[in-house]
């Protein structure tokens, strides 16, 4: 069967990763490609990299880093962060990215999905999500979790899927940051509305989060940045533990 | 030299970059003389089945690939495996390459426990049903990573290795000759998927 994923999320601005790191014994804790390096070696089943920057110089770097990453580490690598159109679709899978996400881009023109789906598959279309709860209601959020769309997040993940997203990263601003465990009743509500894998993202804040959230067993991975990057949690460490609580997992 | 067939079909950049890593000389050429003049062959592919046949037809490279076939190793990955197959069933039925007996068919018609997702997409465990020099550095049971809706079927004499999914035994790695045969991507497998490469570079 198929193992359940670890992946390690790198939030890249102007050419390094923000978000604390705290590591030892390694040249350059914030340089994407070392830290990249770092995780493959460690076990992880795949790398989210989002790009944060505004610029078309930053933009610049940032495909360059992907590419450096891409020639050297052999493990899936999805790419997000400014996603708007096709063209920026071929920018980062000719880099050497395998799925690209789209967030605000999707928001903002949905056709991006069905169209991104015809041109590549829709293995390569990753529906991102900024959910909160609003008045009772899964809310769709957009600009990093900064403005309330309106939009049913529920409803929005259907059509996304409906429209070809093969796959749907979950980010629940309830518990982002907070480091209390992952969303798993707002989890457990995307489950049971698409058949797509789903990433579950934000709230993890130890082992015990990530071997809670595999006991629902439609979530297929799990996705955190900074307790990785601050080493709080070693990825081999947390593979190994979890495959002691019966946890199908890659060592 | 390694020649990784180019006809417009899917992204080159990984394999490419992976068979580099390994220090191996490779060429990514869609030309026929280059595709003879290579020690062995790999056969890339994403996408839907009747648009890389005919792409493969539009390229000249059917007969080639048929012929080159017979004199070296010739590896087909994802949907280049499933090339190498009699037919598919992808968007209506359409010819293979005919280079393996079988054929290929959307792995949800055979799924008995209708809640798993398609595609078949992450990590799973290959399990080695026959050993092979592929296998000179894989250790039976090491993950590698697939992303597929369609898979090879009937062809079990030839199968080297599967994966299960659901009650499915999903056609890993196959072999007839001098064709092999990868439904996972071995440039995406990590560690154990550049050791099965240099493996095949050593065939």
């Amino acid at each position: 069967m198929l193992a359940k994923r670890i992946i390690p999320c790198l939030d890249v601005r102007d050419g390094r990763v923000v978000k604390g790191t705290n590591f030892e014994g390694l040249r350059d804790l914030a340089d994407p490609v070392d830290l990249a390096r770092f995780y493959n070696d460690s076990g992880a089943d795949e790398l989210v990299f989002y790009d944060i920057t505004a610029s078309a110089e930053g933009r610049g770097l940032f495909t360059d880093i992907l590419r450096r990453v891409a020639s050297e580490i052999f493990i899936p690598l999805t790419v997000g962060g400014g996603i708007r159109t096709l063209e920026d679709f071929d920018r980062v899978l000719k880099c050497g990215a395998d799925k690209v996400s789209v967030n605000s881009g999707a928001i903002a023109d949905p056709s991006i999905i069905a169209a991104a789906a015809k041109r590549y598959g829709d293995q390569c279309v990753v529906l991102s999500m900024d959910v909160k709860r609003v008045d009772g209601q899964f809310r769709l959020f957009a600009k990093g979790g900064r403005e309330d769309t309106g939009i049913d997040a529920m409803e929005w993940a259907v059509r996304g899927v409906g429209d070809g997203a093969g796959e749907i990263v979950l980010n629940s601003i309830d518990t982002d940051g907070v480091k209390g465990g992952f969303d798993l009743e707002m989890l457990d509500e995307l489950v049971r509305r698409v058949s797509v894998p789903i990433i579950a993202s934000g709230g993890a804040g130890n082992m015990e989060h990530f071997a809670e959230l595999f006991t629902h067993p439609g979530v297929d991975a799990g996705l955190a940045a900074s307790i990785f990057h601050t080493k709080q949690v070693d990825i081999r460490e947390l593979k190994r533990f979890l495959r002691g609580r019966g946890v199908e997992m890659r060592l | 030299m390694t020649a990784i067939v180019d006809y417009g079909v899917g992204n080159l950049f990984s394999l490419q970059s992976s068979l580099r890593s390994l220090s191996l000389e490779t060429e990514v050429t869609g030309d026929a003389e280059r595709l003879r003049a290579a020690e062995r062959i790999i056969l890339p592919g994403v996408g839907a089945f009747g648009n890389a046949r005919a792409r493969l037809d539009g390229a000249g490279l059917v007969p080639v690939l048929l012929e080159e076939a017979e004199r070296k190793p010739l590896l087909g990955i994802c949907l280049g495996m499933q090339l190498l197959f009699e037919r598919s069933f992808e968007y209506g039925e359409c010819p293979g390459l005919g280079l393996i007996p079988g054929e290929v068919a959307f792995l949800g018609e055979d799924l008995g426990d209708k809640t798993l997702k398609i595609p078949h997409m992450g990590w799973n465990s290959l399990e080695i049903l026959r050993d092979d020099p592929l296998f000179k550095y894989f250790k039976n049971g090491e993950y590698v990573y697939y992303v597929h809706s369609f898979y090879a079927r009937g062809c079990r004499e030839d199968t080297l290795g599967i994966s299960r999914y659901g009650d499915v035994c999903v056609t890993g790695a196959v072999r007839r000759g001098n064709v092999w045969g990868a439904q996972f991507h071995p440039e995406k497998s990590g560690g154990a998927g550049l050791r099965l490469l240099r493996a095949f570079a050593e065939l």
